[in-house]
C-alpha cells in the first residue's frame, strides 16, 4: 500500500513554559535561541504507523512537509525512521497561508505525488493545536476521513480504523483511499537507527514550490486568509504558591490538611 | 433580519449534556451581543423533550433532526447532517463543543460551506462595529493566548472547548419554537461504516464531575502509587473524589486514558487538585488550571507546577500522600 505521512517541524512542545517568549506587538512566538526544531510529536506517530502499516503490508511510505528551510529536515527525519521517499513544499507565497490554504497546497502535492491509499497526519500540531489540516486536507482530496485513529489493520481485505472517543473507541470499517488523523494513544514512536540517519542524510530532498504543484494562488498565503490573527499574549499566572515547609513531610501534610481545611475545599 | 448563531447541541439519555448548555450560554451572549436570535439543532432519537429542554436553556427556535445519535453513526453522515441544516436556517455563526462531534464535523462543515473554521476556542465575541467574530483560543500547548478574527462574509464555524463557560441556567419560563427538519437522505456509496462502539466502564465518579481530584505524574514511576492516589482521593473526596493522571502514565499503560487530564484528555475543574509527581507541562495545566485550589506534591524543588499551585510540598510523594490522607482522616473525624 501507498501511505503519505504529512509532517511538521515546530518548536520542541516539551520546553519548559519559561523557555517560551511571545512578541505580542509582532503576534509571533520567539524562538528560545539555540534549541533545534523538532518533528511534531503527533506526526512523528503518524510515521510510526505508517511504518507498522508497511511492515505488515508491504509498500511504500513518502513523506511531505511544508515549510521553510526547516520543512526539509522533518523529511529527513522521517526517512532516518524509514521512510522511503519524501518531499519538501517551500515558497514565499506560501507564507501566512491558513489551514486551508495549508490542506491546498498538501493536496496538490499528494495529487503529483501519485497514487496512493493512506494519508495520514498527526491529530494536530503542537504549536497552534487546531487539529484542522487533517480533516481539511481529506475534504480537499476528497476522501474520508477519521480523526483521533490508534489503529489501523487489514482484516480480510477490509481497512479497520480504531479510533478514540470520550470514555471508549469506535471501529469503522473505512474504504480506500482514506485519512486518518493519529493520535496520542497510538503506538510510541521508535527512535531512527545510525544507518537511517546516514542513509537520510545522503538522500536529496526534492523542493516543490507552488508551481510546481499546480496551486491556485488565489487560494494560499496570507492574502486568501478569512481569519485573521489580532493578538498574541502570553497567559496570565493566576497563582501564588504557599510552599509548606516543616522538619519532616509529615509535619508539612498536617499542616497542608489544616489549611485545605480552612479553603473549605473537602469539607 | 439579521443571521442567526445556531448551537450544534448533544444529548445524553435524552438530556441536553453539560458541554451543550455551556454552548448555549455563549451562544445566548453572542446573540444578544449581535442583535440576532439563538437557534439549537437537537438531533437524536425523539429529540422533542431535549429540544424543549434547549428553549428553557436560551433557545428563541429548535431545530429537530429525528435521526441515530453521533456515536451511532458516522463523522461523514453529520458532516451531512449540519451541511444540511446550515443550507436551511442560513445561521451567521455555528458553534459547537471541542467534544468528539465538534473535532469531526466542525472543519468538514466549514469546507463543505466555503466558511472558516476555528477550534478548542475558551471566548468567543462578535466586534459590533466590523461584526466579525472575535475568536480566544490557547495556542503552543497554552504557552500563549491567541486572538483569531473571522469576518462576516462567510460562515464562522467554531468549537468550544468545555468547561470555557458557565452552564446556561433553565428557565421554565421562556417560550421557543421547535421545527422539525428531515433528515439527510442516507448516503448510497458511504465511504465509511461504523462497526462498533465501546464505552469503557467507569467506576466512581467521572473526573470532571469529581470536587476532588487527585493526579498522578511521571513521577509516580508506575501503577502501584497510584494506589495511594485513591486512598487520598476516597478519604478527601469520598463519593467525589477521583484520580487522575497527566500523559505520561496514561501512555505508559500504568492507568487508563479514560482519567488523562489535559489538552489531549478531559479538561476538569474541580474545587481542589492535588497534583502529585506532576511536573505541571502547560499540556497538562491548561486541563486543570481553572480548578479551585491546586496542590503540588514534588520532589523537585523547581519544578514548574509550584509555579502554578496554591499550596505545595516538596518531598517524596510515598510518605507525603500518606500523611496527608491520615491528617485530612483526623481532621474530618474531628
Amino acid at each position: 500500500m501507498n501511505i503519505v505521512v504529512c509532517v511538521k517541524q515546530i518548536l520542541d512542545p516539551n520546553l519548559p513554559p519559561a523557555k517560551f517568549k511571545v512578541d505580542s506587538k509582532a503576534r509571533q512566538i520567539i524562538p528560545p535561541e539555540g534549541i533545534p526544531l523538532v518533528m511534531n510529536p503527533y506526526d512523528a506517530q503518524a510515521v510510526e504507523m505508517a511504518l507498522r502499516l508497511k511492515e505488515k503490508n508491504g509498500g511504500k511510505i513518502t513523506a511531505v512537509s511544508l515549510g521553510g528551510p526547516e520543512a526539509v529536515s522533518a523529511v529527513k527525519y522521517a526517512l532516518s525512521l524509514g521512510a522511503d521517499e519524501g518531499v519538501a513544499l517551500s515558497d514565499e507565497a506560501f507564507f501566512g497561508s491558513d489551514s486551508l490554504a495549508v490542506a491546498h497546497i498538501l493536496g496538490r502535492a499528494i495529487r503529483k505525488i501519485g497514487a496512493y491509499d493512506l494519508v495520514l497526519c498527526g491529530r494536530q500540531a503542537a504549536d497552534w493545536d487546531e487539529g484542522l489540516t487533517g480533516p481539511l486536507l481529506a475534504e480537499e482530496l476528497g476522501i474520508p476521513v477519521v480523526n483521533l485513529v490508534r489503529d489501523i489493520e487489514n482484516v480480510g481485505g477490509d481497512w479497520r480504523f480504531t479510533r478514540v472517543i470520550s470514555g471508549g473507541e469506535q471501529v469503522f470499517a473505512v474504504f480506500l483511499p482514506a485519512l486518518a488523523t493519529i493520535t496520542n494513544e497510538a503506538p510510541q514512536t521508535r527512535l531512527p537507527t545510525g544507518w537511517g540517519i546516514i542513509s537520510a542524510n545522503r538522500k536529496q530532498i526534492p523542493v516543490w514550490n507552488g508551481g510546481d504543484i499546480d496551486v491556485d494562488p488565489t487560494r494560499i498565503g496570507s492574502a486568501a486568509a478569512v481569519r485573521k490573527l489580532t493578538a498574541l499574549t502570553a497567559p496570565e499566572r493566576k497563582r501564588n504558591c504557599e510552599m509548606i515547609s516543616k522538619e519532616t513531610v509529615a509535619e508539612a501534610a498536617g499542616t497542608l490538611a489544616r489549611r485545605l481545611g480552612e479553603t473549605g475545599a473537602f469539607l | 433580519m439579521t443571521k442567526g448563531i445556531l448551537v450544534c447541541a448533544e444529548t445524553a439519555d435524552g438530556k441536553i449534556t453539560a458541554t451543550t448548555r455551556e454552548l448555549l450560554h455563549a451562544g445566548r451572549d453572542l446573540a444578544d451581543a449581535a442583535g440576532s436570535a439563538l437557534a439549537a439543532l437537537v438531533t437524536g432519537k425523539n429529540p422533542q423533550e431535549a429540544a424543549a429542554e434547549a428553549i428553557t436553556l436560551g433557545a428563541d427556535t429548535v431545530y429537530t433532526v429525528d435521526a441515530p445519535s453521533f456515536v451511532e453513526s458516522t463523522p461523514d453522515y453529520y458532516a451531512s447532517l449540519l451541511v444540511m441544516t446550515c443550507r436551511k436556517t442560513e445561521p451567521a455563526v455555528v458553534i459547537f463543543g471541542q467534544t468528539d462531534l465538534g473535532r469531526d464535523v466542525a472543519p468538514l462543515l466549514a469546507a463543505r460551506s466555503g466558511g472558516v473554521a476555528c477550534m478548542d476556542c475558551v471566548r468567543v465575541a462578535i466586534d459590533t462595529q466590523t461584526r466579525a467574530l472575535l475568536q480566544t483560543r490557547p495556542v503552543y500547548g497554552g504557552n500563549a493566548m491567541a486572538v483569531w478574527s473571522s469576518g462576516e462574509e462567510v460562515l464562522r464555524v467554531v468549537a468550544l472547548r468545555p468547561r470555557s463557560y458557565a452552564a446556561a441556567e433553565p428557565d421554565a419560563t421562556r417560550q421557543g419554537e421547535i421545527v422539525a427538519l428531515d433528515p439527510p437522505d442516507s448516503d448510497e456509496s458511504p465511504r465509511m461504516e461504523l462497526l462498533e462502539t465501546r464505552k469503557e466502564d467507569i467506576q466512581g465518579v467521572k473526573i470532571e464531575d469529581a470536587r476532588i481530584v487527585v493526579s498522578g505524574g511521571g513521577g509516580i514511576g508506575g501503577p502501584d502509587g497510584f494506589k495511594l492516589l485513591e486512598e487520598l482521593a476516597r478519604v478527601a473526596g469520598g463519593a467525589s473524589g477521583a484520580v487522575a493522571a497527566t500523559r505520561v502514565p496514561c501512555d505508559e499503560g500504568w492507568v487508563s486514558h479514560g482519567i488523562e487530564v489535559g489538552q489531549t484528555g478531559t479538561i476538569i475543574t474541580p474545587d481542589l487538585y492535588i497534583a502529585v509527581g506532576i511536573s505541571g507541562a502547560v499540556q497538562h495545566m491548561v486541563g486543570c488550571a481553572d480548578s479551585k485550589v491546586i496542590v503540588a506534591i514534588n520532589r523537585d524543588p523547581d519544578a514548574h507546577i509550584f509555579q502554578e499551585a496554591d499550596f505545595g510540598i516538596v518531598g517524596d510523594y510515598r510518605q507525603a500522600v500518606p500523611a496527608l490522607t491520615g491528617a485530612i482522616k483526623s481532621i474530618k473525624g474531628a
